[in-house]
């Protein structure tokens, strides 16, 4: 996914002379060619996340649109109060990439697994939040917060999410529905889409069928696919690479009890209220936690039938 | 702002005079080149009130300017008003930066800088920090920025009071040498009275002091100047004056 994002940049930085890109030091060998192409929309702020995120705002108040790169929960929870007080209380065009979320990084410790990012960020006013679930929504992504006014949050997944064709066009704000089903829908965020869908076909031979609703943008949120998941469905399962509490799960409860629609069984997969002390690759911690597409299965069955 | 502070019984009039008069000489003494008829003038210096605290400083001198009618400053600190205790830019023009966090102000400047100068903006940006805030270290990654990317275009002025919010300066957190700290930073410093226009008109002017290297004004002011029991007090950083209190600063300011 960050490959395809500094990709998109590219593209969009060679026609639009107000992009800049900041990091915070990172991003070796991955942000040369951008730096190579345009050096002067590109500054290395160094290792100092807060100080990038006010010098964007500065620079977007004076019409840039700003990125500020960097992993896991440099660029979002270290700079929250900056990232809300400065950024999205004056509306500015700032652009805050996390390059790792959940466990992209998950070999590294907890300071690097970005499991509470969306929670946080979904709860600032004037922020748009999107977690793509596949390379072809990262390129959408990634437009789609150039051309949205206001500060914007795109959280990127070391998961590239599943091969294969969208026939669904990309609009911020929508989920798209990728399967339908009768039996569960399987709602999701994030790169871990890539498990979602091998679990939907592992149901599908169990006799189980299954829809999957791929929620790129938490933020703003169109309701209706989620309240139609509702209705046709005797289950609901989210998954998200994430804490249950806030992410995704949150969203769609929220969401359904605000339209006031009865639902019948509900599960959040994700991380139940824990830090994950013991560390590995992001397939590893995903079947740690119930969350890779064995334990989707597992999880979904055991629901059904209790 | 003495009114201000009192009607709304809002702290922080301590902070707010210490400031009076540098605001006094950026906005009406010729330093700032700014249009109160034009308020986001491409053109214009740019000003942010860092120490947003002292905000009821920033809106009498718009109001002074004519951005805005002086009667609006009644409405500081009401219910349902936007002229916030700490600064606002929501509906009130002239001002650049909502602040209130302490340590924010700089760096949106730096940012603010490097865009004018990318641009070939011949505007400046002012930032006016507390010696308290000095204590945030976002004000040290910002210095460091600036003076990387050599912003001469960008002047930080301290109000340097030494009186902080539970004690002085000294006993808090020391900032002594504090000159050698900018310095170090490789930002050129300079040193006023903070309450002497003539020589915070001479600090200001001929900016930058040296090509290619952002300044520093450290201001020493007096906090709470202008009333005799107001100034180098703690008190006054949170206590709003009422009364007899009220009569007796308002005598002083007026005799002043």
């Amino acid at each position: 996914m960050r490959d395809r994002f500094i990709q998109t940049l590219c593209q969009i930085a060679e026609k639009d002379p107000r992009i800049m890109l900041l990091t915070g030091d990172l991003g070796f060998a991955v942000l040369d060619e951008y730096r190579r192409r345009f050096p002067r929309q590109f500054i290395n702020a160094g290792v100092a996340e807060q100080n990038m995120t006010l010098v964007a705002t500065g620079m977007a108040l004076e019409g840039h649109i700003v990125f500020t790169y960097s992993i896991g929960n440099f660029p979002t929870l270290r700079c929250l109060e900056m990232i809300r007080n400065d950024a999205a209380y004056h509306g500015a065009n700032v652009k805050v990439v996390s390059i790792g979320g959940g466990f992209s990084y998950g070999a590294l410790g907890i300071s690097h697994h970005a499991t509470e990012d969306l929670a946080i960020m979904r709860s600032l006013p004037d922020v748009t939040c999107i977690s793509p679930t596949s390379l072809l929504e990262v390129t959408e992504a990634t437009k789609a917060v150039t051309q949205t006014l206001g500060t914007c949050f795109l959280r990127l997944d070391k998961d590239k999410g599943p091969d294969g064709p969208i026939d669904e066009p990309f609009v911020l704000g929508r989920p798209r529905v990728l399967r339908r089903g009768h039996d569960v829908a399987l709602i999701v965020t994030g790169g871990i889409l890539s498990e979602v869908v091998r679990a939907a076909d592992v149901l599908g031979r169990a006799g189980i069928s299954a829809s999957v609703y791929a929620v790129h943008t938490l933020k703003p949120f169109g309701p209706d696919h989620i309240i139609e998941a509702a209705r046709i469905h005797r289950a609901l399962v989210t998954v998200e690479e994430h804490t249950i509490h806030g992410g995704l799960g949150g969203l769609v409860l929220e969401t359904l009890a605000d339209a006031g629609v009865n639902f019948g069984k509900f599960l959040r997969i994700g991380l139940d209220g824990c830090f994950s002390s013991v560390v590995g690759s992001q397939s590893y911690l995903r079947a740690t936690y119930g969350m890779d597409a064995a334990g989707i299965v597992r999880r979904t069955q055991r629901l059904l039938s209790s | 702002m003495l009114c201000m502070t009192s009607r709304g019984g809002s702290s922080h009039v301590g902070a707010a005079f210490s400031i009076a008069d540098i605001l006094a000489v950026l906005y009406g003494g010729g330093v700032m080149r700014h249009d109160p008829k034009q308020p986001r003038w491409d053109g214009r210096d740019r000003f942010i009130l860092s120490k947003g605290h002292a905000g009821a400083a920033v809106y009498a001198i718009l109001a002074e300017m004519g951005y805005f009618s002086v009667e609006e400053l009644k409405k500081h600190y009401q219910d349902g008003s936007v002229f916030s205790g700490h600064v606002s830019h929501k509906g009130i023009p002239g001002v650049e930066l909502s602040t209130g966090s302490l340590g924010h102000g700089l760096g949106v400047g730096v940012g603010m800088a490097k865009a004018l100068k990318l641009a070939g903006n011949p505007a400046r940006v002012f930032v006016l920090l507390s010696d308290g805030e000095c204590d945030e270290g976002t004000v040290w990654e910002a210095a460091l920025f600036s003076q990387h990317h050599q912003l001469d275009n960008l002047i930080a002025i301290v109000d340097y009071n030494k009186v902080q919010s539970l004690a002085p300066v000294a006993e808090t957190l020391q900032l002594e040498p504090f000159r050698a700290k900018w310095e170090s930073f490789n930002w050129s410093v300079r040193e006023a009275d903070g309450h002497d226009h003539k020589a915070l008109t001479q600090a200001l002017e001929d900016l930058p002091a040296v090509q290619g290297k952002p300044t520093v004004v450290i201001a020493h002011t007096v906090k709470g100047k202008g009333v005799s029991f107001m100034e180098n007090t703690v008190l006054w950083h949170y206590r709003a004056a009422r009364g007899e209190e009220f009569d007796r600063a308002l005598k002083e300011l007026e005799a002043s």
